[in-house]
């Protein structure tokens, strides 16, 4: 266990990590030394320019990817020193993934996409079925079980894939740029239901976003210019937030 | 988690049948090939047993001249006589039966229609040391050998090719013109059909010796002795007394090489049936390497696969999927796609082998080991052949992987 006495250690701390992509002339510096703290229940937005850096951070806190150099903590456990199984065990029992375009298994319905994760985790057929049929029913999609990604809306495909995402459960949820192929309408639903995530079930919800309107709904924004955090910023007044407050007005 | 990754296989042969059965097209081949050539050739190695057993269970036959061999020839080695059988029914123990032989080739005419054939001349032990059987009439009688009478058993080739639709019994007490002299017919043979080596059984005249003597070579000789044995008696032995009393007979000094040469049907009937044996494994070997090629047409496929569904093992393994549970997966998938292509391929030689056993006219001999073996061996290549796109499958990098398109 790393962190010094007394203080709680977070979710997640990075601590001087940088990565390195290519080797001699053709090395580039996506990540040029990243100190940042998450906290359990936090909604995060990574902002920044293209080539920033916001992907190359978010795969290694994903653990799909290893970093070159520095420090990656999750629960206190060093991840940069584990191997690929490891890794893939880590993700599998903490981790949910939603990516830009969607991801899901071509000619697969949405029901068995959404059983996936738990199929490897080698729960049996029954609770597969009932945990992927109530996940489906929390992003909306009650009925949709049985169509394959080429019978849905872009928009109904992000939400299978956020089905899948956390029909195990998991502590956190990483999505890059989930409504980059969506239209403006679609992508507020999208929010909304990242939003009721967080709120209301307590998923740590880390999101890649080029949109300022989209990452108005996270608690806090960290900006990546270069390879580096250039500010890290809260939100006092979410997006989502201030809608229920209109509301009850 | 075995269970699932089956599952999981199966469902990715069935989402694209066509490519899975083009994938297995080379094992369904190889396989049938090597059942089909491997039953045919147990049948055709059954057939040649059963043609040899025919001719006559332990069976010496007795030839003038020499061994064949280089430098060697039959010409001017001096035939047998009559007495021979007669010396060696009374003084060679463990024999059955003796008959003389002399063959000739003639023109058969009757009822107006010529047939080439053969002449037997022999006596009624034949019919016991050569397994014949009558469907109708009768042997000869002691007096008609005695005396030579024109009388003769023909065969059932003779009988349809000279009266065709005229029945076994009708033909009975009809003329046979053979040469300058006409016999009467007194037996029909039971039909043998083709010999091990193809030529037609049926087609003879039998003749007592001393007619076709008379009659047709117009000599006392007799070519060739036919010695069965009793049962469980020791060939070897008979062979070595025989040798000792013909040796005698013919007046050989010690320096003398034998001038007649004895030939053990049941040898003969080994060495047959196993060069049929040798054939069919040859061709099972051929049939073994179009196995093989299917393999490498799984490995192919199975590659090419891994590529076009680099993206799907991507967000496998972005998903939580182990390195070795996406191995697993294309393996059974390579596995289980061999063996479904094994199953086709038995089914298709068993329907194969029907058919073509029925055209080549051998037995049908259902192999169970040959079936088993070639299923293990093609589930095997899946193994083999499906190992190395499995590997490269689990090794992908996932980031690299979900970029992919
Ligand atoms: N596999 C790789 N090999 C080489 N360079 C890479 C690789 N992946 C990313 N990079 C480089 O690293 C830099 C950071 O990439 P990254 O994908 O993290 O950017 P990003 O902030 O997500 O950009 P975008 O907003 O366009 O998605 C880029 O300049 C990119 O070219
Ligand atoms: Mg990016």
């Amino acid at each position: 266990m790393s962190g010094t006495p007394g203080e709680a250690v977070p979710l997640i701390r990075l601590r001087g990590l940088t990565k390195v992509y290519g080797q001699g002339q053709a090395a580039f510096q996506a990540l040029r030394g990243v100190d940042l703290d998450i906290e359990a229940g936090e909604f995060v937005a990574i902002m920044g320019p293209s080539g920033s850096g916001k992907s190359t951070v978010m795969n290694t806190l994903g653990c799909l990817d290893t970093p070159t150099g520095g420090e990656y903590l999750f629960h206190g456990l060093h991840v940069e020193r584990l191997g690929r199984d490891q890794r893939a065990l880590l993700r599998r029992r903490y981790l949910g993934f939603v990516f830009q375009g969607f991801n899901l298994l071509a000619r697969t319905s949405a029901q068995e996409n959404v059983e996936l994760p738990l199929l490897y985790r080698g729960e049996p057929a029954a609770a597969r079925h009932r945990a992927a049929r109530a996940a489906l029913a929390s992003v909306g999609l009650a009925g949709w079980e049985h169509h394959t990604p080429a019978e849905l809306s872009g928009g109904q495909q992000q939400r299978v894939a956020i089905a899948r995402a956390i029909v195990t459960a998991p502590e956190v949820l990483l999505a890059d740029e989930p409504t980059g192929n969506l239209d403006t309408q679609r992508s507020h639903e999208i929010m909304e239901l990242l939003w009721r995530l967080n709120d209301e079930r307590g998923i740590t919800v880390l999101m890649v976003t080029h949109e300022p309107d989209m990452a108005r709904y996270a608690r806090r924004i960290v900006h990546f210019v270069d390879g580096r955090i250039d500010s890290d910023t809260r939100n006092p007044e979410p997006a989502a937030l201030a809608d229920h407050a209109a509301e009850a007005r | 988690m075995l269970l699932n990754t089956l599952l999981l296989a199966l469902r990715e042969i069935r989402r694209n049948l066509l490519r899975s059965f083009l994938t297995i097209l080379g094992i369904v081949i190889g396989v049938s090939a090597v059942i089909t050539m491997v039953t045919l050739g147990n049948g055709a190695t059954l057939a040649v047993q059963q043609q040899i057993a025919a001719l006559g269970t332990n069976l010496l036959m007795i030839m003038p001249g020499q061994r064949l061999g280089p430098g060697r020839s039959s010409a001017g080695a001096p035939t047998f006589k009559e007495a021979d059988v007669e010396a060696i029914r009374q003084q060679i123990g463990g024999v059955h039966v003796v008959a003389p032989q002399l063959m000739s080739s003639v023109t058969l005419v009757a009822s107006g229609r010529n047939w080439s054939s053969t002449i037997n001349g022999t006596s009624n032990e034949y019919f016991i040391s050569n397994n014949w059987k009558l469907v109708f009439g009768r042997q000869f009688e002691e007096a008609e050998e005695r005396a030579g009478s024109a009388v003769c058993v023909i065969g059932e080739t003779v009988r349809r090719e000279l009266f065709g639709a005229a029945s076994a019994v009708d033909v009975l007490g009809q003329p046979l013109r053979v040469r300058n002299f006409s016999c009467e017919i007194i037996g029909v043979l039971l039909s043998k059909g083709q010999s091990g080596m193809g030529s037609d059984q049926d087609n003879m005249v039998v003749m007592p010796l001393r007619t076709v003597q008379r009659r047709v070579s117009g000599s006392q000789r007799v070519d060739v002795l036919l010695v069965s044995l009793q049962d469980g008696s020791d060939s070897e032995r008979v062979k070595a007394s025989l040798t000792h009393l013909m040796r005698e007979r013919r007046k050989l000094s010690d320096t003398d090489e034998d001038n007649f040469n004895i030939l053990d049907t049941r040898q003969f009937a080994d060495a047959m049936a196993g060069t049929t044996q040798v054939m069919t494994m040859l061709l099972g070997a051929v049939a073994g390497v179009s196995l093989l090629v299917g393999g490498i047409g799984i490995m192919n496929i199975m590659l090419v696969s891994v590529t076009e569904r680099t993206r799907e093992i991507g967000i496998r393994l972005a998903i939580g999927a182990l390195e070795r549970e996406v191995l697993l997966q294309f393996l059974i998938e390579a596995v289980a796609l061999a063996a479904l292509g094994g199953l086709i391929g038995i089914a298709l030689a068993t329907l194969a082998s029907l058919a073509l056993s029925a055209v080549m006219q051998v037995p049908y001999v259902f192999d169970a080991g040959i079936n088993v073996l070639s299923f293990v061996f093609s589930a095997a290549i899946g193994v083999v052949f499906g190992y190395f796109p499995a590997r490269r499958a689990a090794r992908l990098d996932p980031i690299e992987a979900l970029r992919h398109e």
